[in-house]
């Protein structure tokens, strides 16, 4: 286990090596970011004297590994637009964002598990159909169409829940399931299969021969090892989500980390977005590092591959 | 040896369109894609507006179902008195414009890493399995967003941008499809004959997993398709006054709570068009390898 865990870090920590690299370059496949800083009304001089305050003169993996040494101590630079540590605003912006991962990710598994269970306990019953149907429909759904639609019916027409903003929790109910239900199909289908595969194995056989009451056997013995996979992908899904969050939040005006992307994005403060990129990553990559941890823990069969 | 060479030609194709014709899902998602797809091909020929012509004083026509409509312009005008159908018809063209190119490139690039990665195995392999983590770990609609907005918003760039970020997926089945296929006898066979690797590859491993390939290429321009009505919505990615489906969402926005039909329009016709591809994919995957299923 230990063995595993080291390997399985070492290739996380060369994933976030790698993906550092190219939101890195992403700075310079712009233009030149001396010219972005300046301004349009910059003279050559001033931008020359920004070239050499912020050393853009200096060779490009230079700067990257002064770059990369000052984000190891959680120093991502200036922001163009607000002129402070993006660092810090990306600290102020997150919680809200994880928040609504968080509402977003339990909205998802409470609609699709008990639906993925249900299906699978009846294959090709109504049930089954219903779910199948719900899945299909709601992976063709454009997210922000979906949102818009919600606004119209829920907020204009029913006057049941607030448009936009962040102040109390009433306004996190539409922003949840427009961004959690896109991940429930998946958590759905994998779900059923994997209750269908262990429904089917000798194991729940035995229990349902030695006259174990059937919700004994459906959630003792069958969910318990149907679930190991769905709790990765649950994991997967959240790391997806954070970064999905950007047109949630664009839409209900929630002022998350999604949102400051979106912003920084169109006023182009390439520092602030590179940070939120390396963030959103990061995130997916420690997420997907416990996940395989976990896995590895519950099945032993994953550690020795 | 003789009865056999007499007896009839197995023939495959013809249970497969008889499967082909009883799936539901195939028969639906079929028929509307190509109903799509001849709209966008006809779409001069049926337009009954320039769907680029504004005319100023015919702003905001409401549908014909409404008291207000009128047949002159069948689902109304948008907020530049366009024709609100012929912009509909033309934005087909996009979205399968987009569909096509996205899923052709990031195809492309999915599949040669996942069946290299397949094949080889070893070092290939980890360097792919490598390559596939990194791009997984990126976020999609926040990459896409920065480099449209370095780059520039036009129909090119964002069938580039989507091209080169969307083909995890055809990698990861690409190498399990071909990971399974190598250890074929028949693979063994024509390398024991003294094939090239690029004739193995070509004649035996290629026309095995075309199948899979066909099923993931639905299925990612369907996603291609919703991600560039995203983008467009965002307002980085196809520009105005090209009449993308997303982009008449985020056009019809400001005015949604007085003439929900702007964006309800164009909105049902992404879903109408995502929702057959998706299910002419899976209904194809359920045909061709029922044993893939999710």
């Amino acid at each position: 286990m230990l063995y595993y865990s080291l390997k399985r870090f070492a290739l996380a920590l060369l994933v976030a090596l790698t993906v550092s690299l190219i939101s890195f370059s992403l700075l310079y496949i712009s233009s030149d970011p001396a010219i972005a800083m300046a301004g349009e009304t910059a003279t050559d001089a001033d931008i020359e004297a920004i070239r050499q305050l912020y050393g853009f003169d200096r060779p490009i993996l230079v700067q990257y590994f002064d770059w990369l040494q000052r984000a190891l101590a959680g120093d991502l630079g200036q922001s163009y637009y607000f002129r402070t540590n993006v660092s810090a605003l990306i600290a102020e912006r997150l919680p809200t964002t994880m928040t609504l991962g968080v509402t977003a990710i339990l909205f998802a598994i409470t609609l699709a598990v008990p639906l993925g269970v249900a299906a699978a306990i009846r294959p090709n019953s109504l049930i089954d159909r219903i779910a199948l149907f719900l899945s299909v429909m709601g992976q063709a759904l454009p997210s922000f169409w979906f949102a818009l639609m919600l606004i119209v019916l829920l907020s204009v027409n029913l006057r049941l829940l607030p448009t936009s903003g962040s102040d109390t929790w009433l306004h996190l109910v539409m922003p949840t399931v427009v961004l959690g239900y896109y991940a429930a199909p998946a958590i759905m289908r994998l779900t059923r299969t994997g209750m269908l595969e262990v429904l089917s194995t000798d194991y729940i056989r035995t229990a349902r021969a030695k006259g174990l009451r059937p919700p004994v056997v459906l959630f003792k013995h069958a969910l318990r090892n149907a679930i190991i996979p769905v709790v990765s992908l649950a994991a997967v899904q959240f790391g997806f989500m954070l970064g999905g969050s950007i047109v949630v939040e664009t839409i209900f005006a929630l002022h998350g980390a999604g949102f400051l992307a979106w912003e920084s994005i169109t006023r182009n403060d390439l520092p602030t977005v590179q940070g939120l990129i390396l963030v959103f990553s990061l995130f997916y990559i420690v997420l997907t590092f416990f996940a395989d941890l976990i896995n590895a823990w519950l099945d032993p069969r994953i550690r020795i591959n | 040896m003789a009865s056999s060479s007499k007896s009839e030609p197995v023939k495959i194709a013809a249970p497969l369109w008889g499967r082909s014709l009883r799936h539901q899902g195939v028969v639906i998602g079929a028929l509307i894609v190509a109903m799509v797809v001849l709209i966008a091909l006809c779409a001069p020929l049926i337009a009954p507006h320039d769907p680029y012509y504004q005319d100023l004083l015919a702003r905001l026509k409401p549908p014909v179902w409404d008291d207000r409509g009128s047949w002159d312009h069948i689902l109304g005008t948008d907020h530049l008195g366009r024709d609100y159908l012929s912009r509909l018809i033309y934005g087909a063209r996009i979205s399968l414009l987009i569909g096509i190119g996205a899923a052709l490139i990031s195809g492309l690039i999915g599949t040669i890493m996942g069946v290299m990665a397949g094949y080889f195995g070893g070092r290939v392999d980890m360097v792919v399995t490598f390559l596939i983590t990194v791009r997984l770990s990126m976020p999609v609609v926040l990459v896409a967003l920065a480099v449209v907005a370095i780059v520039g918003g036009s129909l090119q760039v964002v069938i580039m941008v989507l091209g080169l970020l969307l083909w995890d997926r055809f990698a990861v089945v690409m190498r399990s499809s071909t990971l399974q296929i190598r250890s074929m006898d028949y693979v063994a066979a024509a390398q024991a004959v003294g094939c090239s690797t690029t004739r193995v590859l070509m004649t035996e491993i290629m026309p095995n997993v075309v199948n899979n390939l066909i099923v993931i290429a639905t299925l990612e321009m369907a996603h291609a398709i919703i991600l560039e009505a995203a983008l467009s919505f965002l307002g980085l990615g196809v520009q105005p006054p090209l009449p993308s489906w997303g982009l008449m969402v985020s056009e019809g926005k400001d005015m949604m709570l007085f003439e929900p039909w702007l964006i309800t329009i164009p909105g049902v016709a992404l879903f109408l068009l995502v929702l057959s591809i998706n299910l002419l994919g899976d209904g194809v995957r359920d045909i061709t390898a029922p044993e893939n299923r999710n």
